[in-house]
């Protein structure tokens, strides 16, 4: 798997609804477009709520994995 | 010929009444979409009634998220839910003895809201932010700043600031002009999502 430049992280282990979400969203703001951003999560609904919001916003939700109850994202801006 | 729309008895009764804004008028004249499922809300209004703990906490959460989504976001601040904007260290508001002894009785502020069921003299408020903070979960004020910070727009009801006797220096900060009714029906009669919280 070819390894993408991520621009920017977001640590949203042990934030529940709705901060990694708010959490990311303000650090996609500051990316340029085209830019990478990793986000951890630990919250289980976050899972559907990245695939969603995603959905919503337009930016690309390109990889997502689940490890040990850590979830992770990598999405990619508009 | 086909006219451009049906003709709609109602609509035109409702244009002859003096006073009505155009506004409604284009909103009764105009059939509704075929499928409203396929149209996007353009715009989310959060009507803040409510200034109990629980209520509060949904709104501000709703808010952030919309924001964070990418939908413009305004909450309508009013009665019971404009107090809760009120700044934090601000303990007795209002000019009259009245509306002093009201904010003494419930005292305003995003940190001192009470639960609508459950409160047993702050006990109920002080467990559900042990909680929160145990299970990571945003208190208001956190979820207030986030919002702000991601463009949400806060519009204090001006009668209520009147009946309250509120200057715009007891708000918090990021508050915005005061404004009535007619502007929220303006925005909800355009298409906005309402929430009534």
């Amino acid at each position: 798997m070819p390894v993408l430049e991520i621009a920017a992280q977001v640590d949203a282990r042990g934030l529940s609804c709705p901060m990694p979400i708010v959490r990311t969203a303000q650090v996609v703001r500051a990316m340029e477009p085209g830019a990478f951003v990793e986000v951890l999560a630990t919250d289980p609904g976050s899972q559907k709520d990245f695939a969603a919001w995603a959905r919503s916003t337009g930016h690309e939700l390109v990889e997502q994995s689940a490890d040990d109850g850590v979830y992770r994202f990598v999405i990619r801006r508009k | 010929m086909m006219p451009t729309r049906p003709f709609d008895p109602l609509a035109e009764a409702i244009a002859d009444v003096e006073g009505v804004p155009d506004v409604f008028i284009r909103a009764m004249a105009e059939p509704a979409p075929e499928s409203m499922g396929e149209q996007k809300a353009r715009e989310l209004v959060i009507i803040c009634y409510s200034g109990d703990l629980e209520k509060t906490w949904a709104s501000l959460i709703l808010a952030s998220t919309a924001a964070a989504s990418g939908v413009p976001t305004k909450m309508f601040l009013t009665f019971w839910g404009l107090q809760t904007f009120v700044k934090d260290e601000r303990r007795i508001t209002g000019r009259n003895w009245m509306q002093r002894m009201l904010s003494a009785m419930q005292r305003p502020g995003i940190s001192h809201r009470k639960l609508s069921k459950m409160n047993f003299l702050g006990m109920g408020p002080w467990m559900m932010g042990t909680l929160a903070r145990q299970y990571g979960v945003a208190s208001p004020k956190e979820l207030l700043e986030a919002a702000l910070a991601l463009g949400v727009e806060l519009m204090p009801c001006q009668m209520t600031m009147d009946m309250f006797g509120l200057t715009k220096d007891d708000m918090v900060e990021g508050m915005g002009d005061p404004v009535g009714a007619a502007t929220v029906i303006e925005l909800l009669a355009n298409g906005a999502a309402p929430l009534f919280i």
